[in-house]
C-alpha cells in the first residue's frame, strides 16, 4: 500500500520532469547563493579574524611595509636595536595535503603580553616552541592532517579552525620564506628616546590599532552587505519552491483523493508529502552546496582583493570546506523546502475530499489576505522611516533597508491589483477586458514570483546606483587628489634636495609631509601642504569658511576630511587642537574616499615648525609633462624608475582596486535576477494547467491557441513592466539609504547620489526579458495544447 | 610592557624534568649542560662572554649614585642568559634566551623595565673584543671590561653612564668557584666591584647628572641551587674604609641557611668567608608587593669585627618582572658604614 502510494506520488514527477527540474534548480540555486555567500563570509572572517585573534593585532599598532616595500629581519633588528619594542609576525598559507592552514609565526619572547598568541603559546613547553619543533592547530584540522609532518602538531582548541600557530623560525621554514617578516606588532609601552620611525625604517608604515570605527567595523559592513544578498537570494529561492510545491499539490489533488479513497489516512498522506519534500530539498541542497562552493571559490579572489584593497585586511585566497558550512547549507535548504511546502500541505490537509478547484475561489479567498498584506506592508514602510529616529548604527541602517524592501514587496500585489483594475476599466475590447480580468485573477498566484522579481530589480537598481555613484565620486576624488603629473619617493636627503631643486626650473614641487598623530581620541594623519594654485583649482570642499587655501597657507586654519568631521562632529567654524600649543579653526571639510582614517591638512610652514624632524620623502611634481620629468629625474638625480609613478598609472591602479571591489556585487546581482526569472517560470507553469478550463471557454469563443499563447506572453511582460515601474522608485530609495545612511555608518562618508537612466533602461530590458523568457515555455505549451484537451473540459462538464 | 605569565613559566618549564624547584627553576637539574668544576682557570676576555653550555648566566651591574645636591639614587642593569638547551645555533632556532632588567631607584620611586630576546638573530648577545653586552638598544660596552658605558631606557626613565674600574677583578669562593649548598651546587662567580661612575639619569622630573660607584657581577652555572633551596639574600657592600663585602645566604625550605661571602681589601686582595664565618639576620620587614619582605638586616662577620645593620633607600624596590624579586640600594651603619645593593629572591606571595 505504502509502495503504491509512493510510486503514484513519484509518477507525477516522472511525468513532469520540467517541474521537478525547476523546483530542484530553484532550491539549489537559492541554497547555492546562500551557502556561497556564507562560505565567502566565513572564509574571509576566519582568515583575518583568526589572524587578528592569534596576534591580537586589533589591539596593537603595527608596522607594515609600504606599498612595494618588503620587511625583513634586518629591519626588525634595526628597529629593536633602536629601541622600538616591536615583535615580528609572519603569516602565510601552509599546504598540508588534505588541508591548507593559515599559519601565523610569532616570536613569543617579544610579543606583547596581551596578544592572543601569548596565551596559546603558554600551553606548550616554551623550549619546544622556540626550537620550532611544534605547531598548534585546531583539533578538527589536525584530524585531517597526516602524522608524517616535518613538525610536531599540537591540538589546541583555542586556535581557530583553519589557523595554525608556530614560532616565527618554524613558520619561515615551513612557508619557505627564510628571513621574511609580514609585519611587526608594536608594543603599547615604548622606551624614552626612541628615534622616529622614518629614521630607522622609512619603508615601514605605522598602522594604528583598530579602535571604534576601524577596519573590523568596515569589514563588518562588507560582510553584512554580502549576508544581505545571501538572505535576499534565499528568500527569492523560497518563492520558487513555494510556487513549485503549490503546483505539484494542486495537480495531484485527484491522485491524493484517490489515495484517500483507497483508505490512506490524511495524516499518512501528509507524512508522505512531507517526506517527499524533504528528499527533494536535500537533493537540491546538496546540489546547492556544490554550486555554492564553486560560486564562492570563483568569487573569493575578488572578495580577498576587495578586503585587502579597501581595508587592508588579509584574506587567504583559498577556500576551505568547513563541515559546519555545508551542514548548515543542507539544513537551510531543508528548512526552506518545508517552509515553502508547509502552507500547501496545511491547505491540502484541511480540504474536504471533494473540494472544487476553481481558481476564482482561490482568488476570492485571498482578498482578505491581501488586506492584511497591505496593512503589514505599510507598517513596515513606516518602520523603515522610523529607524531614522532610532538610527545611528550600521545595524539600524540595515534594518531600515530590510523593512523598506519587505514592506514594498508586501505592497506589490495590492498595488498591482489596483493598476490592473484601472487597466480593465479602460479596456476597449472584449479580449482586452478579458485579458486584464484574467491577469487580475492570476495575481494571487503570481504574487510571490512578482515580489521576487521586485526585490531582484530593486536590489539591482539600488546597488548599481550606489556603486556607480561611488565610482563617479571616487573618480572625481582621484582627479581632485592626484593633481601632480608625477609622484616621486625620495630615499635619501640628497634625493629630496634634488627634487626640491626642480622648483628653480619652474616646476611645481608639492612635498608630502605627514605624521601620525592623535587629536582627541582619534588617530589622524596630519599633513603639511605647500599651497599651490592647483589646489585651489581642483579641490572642492563639502563645507568651507572663507578663502580656505590662503588661510591654510598662512598657518591660520586647517582642512579636515569628511570622516574626521563626521566622527568628531567638527565643521567649519569649530577649532581643533593640532599640538599642545596650536589650535586652529577649521576652514574646510573635504571629501576623502581613499581611506577610512581621519586626515587634517595644515600649511607647510606651520607643519615644519611643529614637526621639524619630519622630512618629506614623497613629492608631487607638475610642469613639463610626466615622461620628461621622469626621464630627467632618472638621468640627473639617479632616481630608479620604481621610485616614480605618473598620475595616469596611479589613477589606473586606484581604479582597479575599486573595480574589483564591486565585481562580487555585480555577479550576485545577475544571479538574483536569474533566480527571479526562475520564480516566474515556476509560477506560470503552476498556473498553466489550472487555467485550461478557463482558456477552453475563450478558445471556444474563437480565440486561436496561437493568440492565447501570445496573450500569455504579453501578460508576463505586462506584469513585469508594472513591477518594474514600482521597483524603480523603490530601488532609488534603496540607493539613497545605502549612500546616505549605510555609507556614513560604515565608512564615515556620505556620497552624492547620481542617476543612471541608461543603466536602468538596460536593467528594464533585462528584467522584462527574464519575465518573457520565463513565460515563453508556458506560452508555447499553451499554443500547442491539443484542441482535444480544451474539448475535454467541456466533455467533463456534461 | 607588563610581562605575561608565560615568562614566569619560561625558566620553570624545562624539557626533561617534571617539577621545577627553587627560585626561577634554578634547582632543577637538566641533562646535557656543563657543571662548574672546582679550581677554574678563567681565560679573559673570553670568559667575559657567554657560556652557552651552561644553563644560566648573568652580567649584573648595580650602582650607588648621588647628584650634585647629594640626593641618593640606585641603578641596576642585568643581562640574563637562559639556555633552554645546551649549545648555540644561529637563527631563530637558537635555544639561548636572553632577558634583561633595568631599574632606577630613588627614595620614593622604583622605575623598572624588562626586555626579552632570542639568541641567534643578533637581538641580544655578548661580544668579547671589544666588549659589548646588549639587548635591543640597551648596551653595556667598552674597549675592555675596565672602561664601559651603559645605556638603557624604559617608558618612564633612561640612563647613560660611563664606568671606569680602579681595581682588579675579584674571584669568589675558590678562585671563582662559588659553592652554593652543602650538597655542592656551585657556580662560576667573579666581580668587578670598583667602578667609578659618572653619567646622567633621565627621570620623570628631568635629567640628573650623577656620580658614584658600581659593582659588576659575572656568574654562570647550570644548577646553582639544591633541591630544597628557595632563594637567596645577597649583599654587595662598599664600606667607607675602602673595604668591600659580598655576603649571601641561600635559604632552604627547612629553615636552614647556607652562607658564603668574600671580604675584599682596598688593594683587591680577598678572603673567602665560609658558611660559619658570617650571619645575616632580618631585623625589620615591610609589606612589598603583597608580601612581607625583610628589608632591614643585621650583618655580622666576627672575624672582621663587622656588625652592621642595613636599611634600604626605598623599601619598595620590587622588580615586578616576569621573575619578580627585590633589588635595591641600601645603606649600612654600625661597626662600619657604607652603601651597596641588596637582592632578595624566592619570597613567595
Amino acid at each position: 500500500m505504502i509502495a503504491a502510494a509512493l510510486s503514484s506520488l513519484w509518477s507525477y514527477w516522472r511525468r513532469n520532469p520540467l517541474q521537478l527540474a525547476t523546483m530542484i534548480g530553484g532550491l539549489a540555486l537559492a541554497t547555492a547563493l546562500w551557502s556561497g555567500v556564507q562560505a565567502l563570509n566565513t572564509e574571509a572572517r576566519a582568515s583575518y579574524d583568526a589572524a587578528a585573534a592569534v596576534v591580537g593585532e586589533g589591539r596593537y599598532d603595527q608596522l607594515v611595509p609600504r606599498a612595494g616595500e618588503t620587511l625583513d629581519e634586518a629591519t626588525y633588528l634595526a628597529l629593536r636595536r633602536a629601541g622600538w619594542q616591536v615583535s615580528p609576525v609572519l603569516v602565510g598559507s601552509l599546504d598540508l595535503g588534505e588541508v591548507a592552514l593559515h599559519l601565523t609565526g610569532v616570536d613569543p619572547l617579544t610579543l606583547p603580553a596581551g596578544a592572543g598568541a601569548a596565551g596559546q603559546v603558554a600551553a606548550v613547553p616554551l623550549a619546544q616552541f622556540l626550537a620550532g619543533e611544534v605547531m598548534l592547530a585546531h583539533p578538527a584540522d589536525l584530524a585531517q592532517v597526516g602524522t608524517a609532518q616535518s613538525i610536531d602538531l599540537i591540538a589546541s582548541p583555542a586556535i581557530t579552525q583553519g589557523m595554525a600557530l608556530a614560532d616565527i623560525g618554524a613558520a619561515q621554514r615551513l612557508l619557505g620564506q627564510a628571513g621574511a617578516i609580514s609585519r611587526l606588532v608594536v608594543a603599547p609601552d615604548q622606551p624614552l628616546g626612541r628615534p622616529p620611525l622614518a629614521e630607522v625604517a622609512p619603508e615601514l608604515l605605522l598602522q594604528p590599532a583598530q579602535g571604534g570605527s576601524d577596519t573590523a567595523q568596515l569589514t563588518d559592513s562588507f560582510h553584512l552587505n554580502l549576508t544581505a544578498f545571501g538572505i535576499l537570494s534565499f528568500a527569492v529561492g523560497i518563492f520558487i519552491v513555494y510556487g513549485a510545491v503549490g503546483l505539484a499539490f494542486e495537480q495531484r489533488r485527484a491522485m491524493i483523493r484517490a489515495l484517500r479513497t483507497m483508505g490512506l489516512s490524511m495524516r499518512f498522506v501528509v507524512v508522505l508529502l512531507g517526506a517527499e519534500i524533504a528528499v527533494i530539498s536535500l537533493v537540491s541542497g546538496a546540489i546547492g552546496v556544490v554550486l555554492g562552493y564553486l560560486l564562492a571559490a570563483s568569487l573569493l579572489p575578488d572578495v580577498a582583493a576587495t578586503l585587502r584593497g579597501l581595508y587592508g585586511a588579509q584574506v587567504a585566497g583559498t577556500l576551505q570546506l568547513h563541515p559546519s558550512w555545508w551542514l548548515s547549507s543542507l539544513g537551510i535548504a531543508l528548512l526552506g523546502g518545508i517552509l515553502a511546502a508547509a502552507s500547501a500541505i496545511w491547505r491540502m490537509s484541511r480540504l474536504p475530499l471533494r473540494a472544487g478547484r476553481d481558481p476564482q475561489v482561490w482568488a476570492m479567498q485571498s482578498a482578505r489576505g491581501q488586506r492584511l498584506q497591505l496593512v503589514l506592508g505599510l507598517a513596515l514602510l513606516v518602520l523603515s522611516g522610523g529607524f531614522v529616529v532610532a538610527g545611528g548604527s550600521l545595524l539600524a541602517g540595515f534594518a531600515r533597508v530590510a523593512a523598506l524592501l519587505l514592506g514594498a514587496a508586501l505592497l506589490l500585489p495590492p498595488l498591482l491589483e489596483v493598476a490592473l483594475h484601472v487597466a480593465q476599466r479602460r479596456a476597449r475590447s472584449v479580449t482586452a477586458e478579458w485579458f486584464w480580468a484574467d491577469t487580475r485573477q492570476q495575481l494571487p498566484r503570481l504574487g510571490l514570483a512578482l515580489m521576487a522579481l521586485l526585490l531582484a530589480i530593486t536590489a539591482n537598481i539600488g546597488v548599481s546606483t550606489m556603486v556607480s555613484s561611488f565610482r563617479l565620486t571616487f573618480i572625481g576624488f582621484l582627479d581632485q587628489r592626484l593633481i601632480a603629473e608625477v609622484y616621486v619617493s625620495a630615499e635619501t636627503d640628497a634625493q629630496s634636495a634634488a627634487i626640491e631643486a626642480l622648483a628653480d626650473d619652474g616646476i611645481t614641487v608639492l612635498p608630502l609631509l605627514s605624521v601620525e598623530t592623535r587629536i582627541g581620541p582619534q588617530k589622524v594623519d596630519l599633513y603639511g601642504a605647500r599651497v599651490a594654485p592647483v589646489y585651489e583649482q581642483y579641490w572642492q570642499f563639502l563645507a568651507q569658511d572663507g578663502d580656505v587655501w590662503s588661510r591654510v597657507a598662512a598657518g591660520e586654519a586647517a582642512i579636515i576630511n569628511e570622516q574626521f568631521a563626521r566622527r568628531a562632529g567638527l565643521w567649519p567654524g569649530d577649532s581643533i587642537p593640532i599640538s599642545p600649543t596650536v589650535t586652529l579653526p577649521i576652514a574646510g571639510v573635504v571629501g576623502d574616499y581613499g581611506n577610512p582614517l581621519g586626515q587634517v591638512i595644515i600649511g607647510e610652514e606651520l607643519f615644519i615648525t611643529l614637526f621639524p624632524e619630519t622630512r618629506a620623502r614623497q613629492f608631487g611634481l607638475i610642469g613639463g609633462g610626466a615622461d620628461a620629468l621622469m626621464a630627467r629625474l632618472e638621468a640627473e638625480a639617479g632616481f630608479d624608475p620604481a621610485q616614480m609613478i605618473d598620475q595616469t598609472a596611479l589613477k589606473a591602479a586606484s581604479l582597479e582596486v575599486f573595480e574589483r571591489t564591486f565585481t562580487v556585487t555585480s555577479a550576485l546581482n545577475v544571479l538574483t535576477l536569474a533566480v527571479a526569472g526562475a520564480a516566474i517560470l515556476m509560477s506560470l507553469l503552476t498556473l498553466a494547467s489550472m487555467r485550461v478550463p478557463q482558456l477552453a471557454s475563450v478558445w471556444a469563443l474563437g480565440v486561436t491557441r496561437h493568440r492565447l499563447g501570445q496573450l500569455e506572453l504579453a501578460r508576463a511582460v505586462a506584469l513585469a513592466v508594472l513591477t518594474l515601474l514600482f521597483a524603480l522608485p523603490l530601488g532609488l530609495a534603496l540607493a539613497y539609504l545605502l549612500l546616505a545612511v549605510i555609507n556614513v555608518e560604515a565608512f564615515g562618508w556620505k556620497l552624492p547620489m547620481y542617476l543612471f537612466p541608461a543603466d536602468y533602461a538596460r536593467l528594464a530590458v533585462a528584467s522584462i526579458g527574464a519575465a518573457a523568457l520565463a513565460a515563453l515555455v508556458p506560452a508555447l505549451r499553451l499554443a500547442r495544447t491539443p484542441p482535444a484537451r480544451f474539448l475535454q473540459v467541456f466533455a467533463n462538464e456534461t | 610592557m607588563k610581562p605575561s605569565a608565560i615568562f614566569l613559566a619560561f625558566l620553570l618549564v624545562v624539557p626533561t624534568v617534571a617539577a621545577p624547584q627553587g627560585f626561577a627553576g634554578m634547582a632543577t637539574a637538566v641533562e646535557g649542560f656543563n657543571d662548574p668544576r672546582p679550581a677554574p682557570a678563567f681565560s679573559f676576555p673570553a670568559d667575559h662572554g657567554a657560556h652557552p653550555d651552561y644553563r644560566i648566566e648573568w652580567w649584573y651591574l648595580t650602582a650607588n649614585l648621588q647628584d650634585a645636591a647629594g640626593t641618593d639614587y640606585g641603578l641596576h642593569w642585568t643581562l640574563f642568559r637562559s639556555a633552554l638547551a645546551p649549545g648555540d645555533t644561529g637563527g631563530w632556532d637558537s635555544p639561548q634566551v636572553w632577558f634583561a632588567h633595568a631599574a632606577v631607584t630613588t627614595e620614593d620611586a622604583h622605575l623598572t623595565a624588562e626586555r626579552f630576546a632570542r639568541g641567534g638573530i643578533g637581538q641580544a648577545g655578548v661580544e668579547i673584543d671589544p666588549f659589548a653586552a646588549w639587548i635591543d638598544e640597551w648596551t653595556l660596552s667598552g674597549e675592555t671590561l675596565d672602561a664601559l658605558s651603559l645605556t638603557a631606557s624604559g617608558d618612564a626613565f633612561a640612563y647613560d653612564i660611563t664606568l671606569n674600574a680602579n681595581g682588579p677583578l675579584i674571584f669568589h669562593g675558590g678562585g671563582g668557584y662559588s659553592v652554593k649548598s652543602p650538597e655542592g651546587q656551585a657556580s662560576y662567580y667573579y666581580s668587578q666591584p670598583s667602578y667609578e661612575v659618572t653619567g646622567t639619569l633621565t627621570l620623570p622630573g628631568g635629567d640628573v647628572v650623577v656620580t658614584g660607584t658600581a659593582w659588576l657581577d659575572r656568574e654562570w652555572s647550570s644548577n646553582p641551587l639544591s633541591a630544597d633551596q628557595q632563594g637567596w639574600d645577597w649583599f654587595s657592600l662598599s664600606f667607607d674604609t675602602g673595604e668591600k663585602l659580598m655576603a649571601a645566604q641561600l635559604r632552604s625550605v627547612d629553615g636552614s641557611r647556607f652562607r658564603s661571602g668574600t671580604w675584599i681589601m682596598p688593594d683587591g686582595t680577598t678572603e673567602s668567608l665560609g658558611d660559619d664565618a658570617l650571619t645575616l639576620t632580618p631585623i625589620a620587614s615591610t609589606q612589598v608587593a603583597g608580601r612581607d619582605l625583610p628589608v632591614e638586616w643585621r650583618i655580622e662577620i666576627p672575624s672582621k669585627s663587622v656588625d652592621v645593620s642595613s636599611r634600604p633607600l626605598n623599601a619598595q624596590a620590587w622588580m615586578d618582572a616576569s621573575i619578580p624579586y627585590w633589588e635595591g640600594p641600601v645603606f649600612v651603619t654600625g661597626s662600619h658604614s657604607g652603601r651597596g645593593y641588596l637582592e632578595m629572591t624566592g619570597y613567595e606571595e
